[in-house]
């Protein structure tokens, strides 16, 4: 499969020795087989488990795969933010950027057969399960050709036939389902995992507990993933709960703290982490991570948290700036060539976004269509009962 | 209809009370000498905030808990600026943690304090249900009155502008159905004061149902209402319009639009009489059935879900009690039967809208309009 370490130093002498001609660099950048190794930020912190190495083979098509899929994800959250100011999109609107490593690090390590649940700061782990931006847009926009049909809006995504359950917007509540996904998954015998994702401000909610007790006893393929960013809303983790170490909170449960900003260590965590469900019953992945935007497009998100913060996040540990940066000195693409993809993706992003404006609202008839699966033929009313009325089927 | 309602405050003690009956006659002689007639505006958000701020004041037992509601001044600003002015004692910020804080509000409540629990919509009372029904509305009556629970929830209830399905349902209808709860539901800025300082001052659990696109909308505003001691009686409806041809009920967003349709049918020659019900439970069910025995027609308005709706049990009551002086049909305008949908034109759809009011108030006045096929 992937080279040696050994054949990795061979050829990098080789790169210093020759000019790159552009038609040696763009092999290299699709290159699938040669191994790179590289080394997360921090090492794992476990407990009651031992934590995995933090040295990971990587691939050049690998980190351009990664470098792509959040920088398309970046893009597409701050497009959303001007659709939302020009009013194009309604309701609310929780932005995922910078925290894009841990959506792009999962769905490295797994397979689209897992399962991921989150709560509603879903656009980017819809992406990553194979969403597509004009899906996204459009259902942003509450038209016709959304992922929901434009009756979801933006915390209601979801793609079950990639694994991805939604997209929910009740806080805490996607970890008792997301543990029932991996009940499912454990009473079909299917070798599967579900990953539950939830935020520093939903891991001190009682349900999780409660799902997760009922996992340990009965050994099920569940990884809760706190998406810790340090703020619950407007309130600081330290100010919600007693106990931050949300990786420890499982307490009998075995978890693990991962820098989350850093899409390597996510994939190594993930992969660990399924291993150990399917063997072991559940485990808790802390990831370390932050989000550039306010809690939603209503909080300016600068009351509770200084600028010099997030713009020191923004300098320090960028999950994109990261992967760019190991592109650049590993020689498997050039600044511009970078810069080009980036330019790539907007127009992309601009395209998906016109084409999402040119989709048209709902038919009214779908204020009525899956309210069931099996309606009965029972009737249901609109506003006026005795104007707007329709079957069920 | 300005109530000041004197010497009915339960204030803790006689002297209060008595202090309480002076003042408030002072105050009428000096707001039917020196207040012109010209009136302030106040929008409901500061009406809510004002209330707090006085309420506070007043009894120092009265303490508010809910997310967001302190350092970040309220998720809806509503709480804005009591944190500095009464410390994190009195103002206390929760994790996202409905069950758990709502219980530890009755705990407190049943311990003598008088908590303002703050939902960041009613949606999320649904995780603390159990803690609103079971231990706070029926305890007075389990113990034989030894525990009574003098608690305030509040929040924004029903839909708001695009906020979908989990963050949209109207929860009038469920709480008005539990003995053992107030359920008050304020229209005006005038309602939002007078409705909530009666509620903390109640020593029964009041479920405090608020709507968030009203929060900015400003009222008229008098100098009785601006009075710290102003104070709303629960369980009383108000007659916002006089009308003669039939009677529209409604409560908190929906007051407005049935103002609106009432204007409208009156260009048609039909004189709507509109009753902002402002209490859900006590239900002013004699007010209803005056009005529909003066005009034999009724449109009830709700946003939450039809079936089981407020307005089945106005029409309910009204059968029981006034039949014979129905010219018509009772007319229920509600929500739509269906989970709300994201979409603009399917919302607008959901909602009830004022020309729904207007077609439905002229059906029960035989002007009707042919009804439309099923769809």
């Amino acid at each position: 499969m992937a080279l040696t370490h050994r054949s990795t130093n061979l050829l990098k002498p080789l790169s210093a020795a020759v000019p790159f001609t552009s038609s040696l660099r763009r092999l290299f950048s699709t290159d699938d087989a040669t191994a790179i190794t590289v080394e997360t930020s921090v090492p794992f912190t476990g407990h009651k488990c031992d934590p995995p190495p933090r040295t990971i083979d990587t691939t050049p098509k690998e980190l351009m795969t990664f470098f792509r899929d959040m920088a398309t994800m970046r893009r597409m959250e701050i497009a959303a933010d001007s659709l939302y100011k020009a009013k194009l999109i309604r309701g609310f609107c929780h932005l995922y950027d910078g925290q894009e490593a841990v959506a792009v690090g999962m769905e490295a390590a797994i397979t689209k057969k897992d399962c991921i649940i989150t709560a509603y700061r879903d656009h980017c782990i819809f992406l990553g399960r194979g969403g597509t931006l004009v899906e996204a847009f459009t259902e942003l926009m509450g038209r016709r050709d959304g992922c929901s049909r434009g009756k979801g809006g933006s915390m209601h995504f979801y793609k079950k036939e990639s694994g991805f359950y939604g997209g929910h917007g009740i806080v805490g509540a996607q970890v008792p389902l997301g543990i029932g996904l991996a009940f499912a998954q454990k009473y079909s015998k299917e070798e599967h995992v579900a990953f539950a994702l939830y935020g520093d401000g939903a891991a001190n909610q009682g349900q999780l507990f409660e799902a997760l007790n009922m996992a340990a006893l009965w050994d099920l393929p569940a990884i809760l993933v706190c998406e810790n960013n340090h703020y619950g809303m407007g309130t600081a983790e330290w100010r919600a709960a007693k106990s931050p170490a949300y990786y420890k909170r499982g307490d009998y449960v075995p978890g693990l703290k991962v820098d989350g900003m850093d899409a390597f260590a996510v994939k190594q965590a993930c992969k660990f982490a399924k291993e150990h469900a399917l063997k072991n019953g559940p485990i808790i992945l802390e990831m370390d991570t932050y989000r550039y935007h306010g809690h939603s497009m209503s909080d300016p998100g600068s009351t509770y948290r200084t600028r010099d913060e997030i713009s020191g996040v923004r300098q320090e540990r960028d999950p994109l700036e990261r992967i760019r940066k190991l592109i650049l000195s590993h020689d498997i693409a050039t600044e511009k060539e970078l810069k080009d993809i980036e330019k790539e993706i907007r127009k992309e992003v601009d395209e998906a976004i016109a084409q999402a404006k040119e989709s048209p609202m709902p038919d009214p008839s779908e204020l009525f269509t899956n309210v069931y699966v099996k309606g009965f033929g029972v009737q249901s009313f609109g506003a006026d009962r005795k104007e707007v009325r329709a079957i069920l089927p | 209809m300005l109530g000041i309602v004197r010497g009915r405050i339960a204030r803790g003690g006689v002297n209060a009370s008595s202090l309480q009956k002076i003042r408030n006659q002072s105050l009428i002689y000096a707001s039917s000498r020196s207040y012109s007639s010209a009136s302030k505006e106040m929008t409901v958000r500061d009406a809510l905030n004002s209330a707090l701020d006085e309420e506070m004041s007043a009894d120092p037992k009265v303490f508010v808990m809910g997310e967001e509601v302190g350092e970040y001044q309220g998720a809806y600003k509503i709480s804005k600026g009591l944190l500095e002015k009464y410390g994190p004692e009195r103002v206390v910020d929760t994790p996202i943690t409905e069950a758990g804080f709502a219980g530890i509000g009755v705990g407190a409540a049943y311990h003598g304090l008088r908590p303002v629990v703050e939902f960041m919509t009613f949606n999320f009372s649904m995780q603390a249900i159990d803690h609103i029904i079971n231990s706070a509305a029926k305890s007075n009556y389990m113990s034989a009155g030894q525990i009574s629970v003098p608690i305030v929830f509040r929040g924004p209830n029903g839909a708001a502008a695009g906020v979908g399905a989990q963050h949209s349902q109207c929860y009038a209808a469920w709480f008005g159905a539990c003995p053992g709860l107030k359920v008050l539901a304020p229209y005006s800025s005038e309602d939002a004061r007078g409705l909530l300082k009666a509620a903390i001052r109640d020593p029964d659990p009041v479920v405090f149902l608020e709507n968030e696109l009203l929060y900015g909308e400003s009222f008229p505003i008098s100098a009785e209402v601006l009075d710290s001691s102003f104070c709303l009686p629960i369980g009383k409806a108000k007659i916002e319009r006089e009308g003669k041809d039939v009677t529209i009920t409604a409560f908190s967003k929906m007051v407005g639009y049935a103002l609106k349709a009432a204007e409208i049918l009156a260009k048609e020659g039909i004189s709507a009489e509109v009753i902002n019900l402002r209490s859900i439970r006590p239900l002013d069910r004699s007010t209803i059935n005056a009005s529909v025995r003066k005009t034999n027609r009724l449109i009830t308005v709700e946003e939450g879900f039809p079936q089981h709706g407020v307005g089945a049990e106005i029409c309910a009551c009204v059968v029981e009690e006034s039949f014979e002086y129905l010219d018509a049909p009772v007319e229920r305008i509600a929500g739509a039967d269906v989970p709300m949908p994201y979409a603009a034109n399917l919302e607008r759809m959901a909602v009830p809208q004022i020309e729904d009011i207007v077609r439905a108030a002229k059906r029960a006045c035989y002007r009707s309009v042919p009804m439309a096929a099923t769809a």
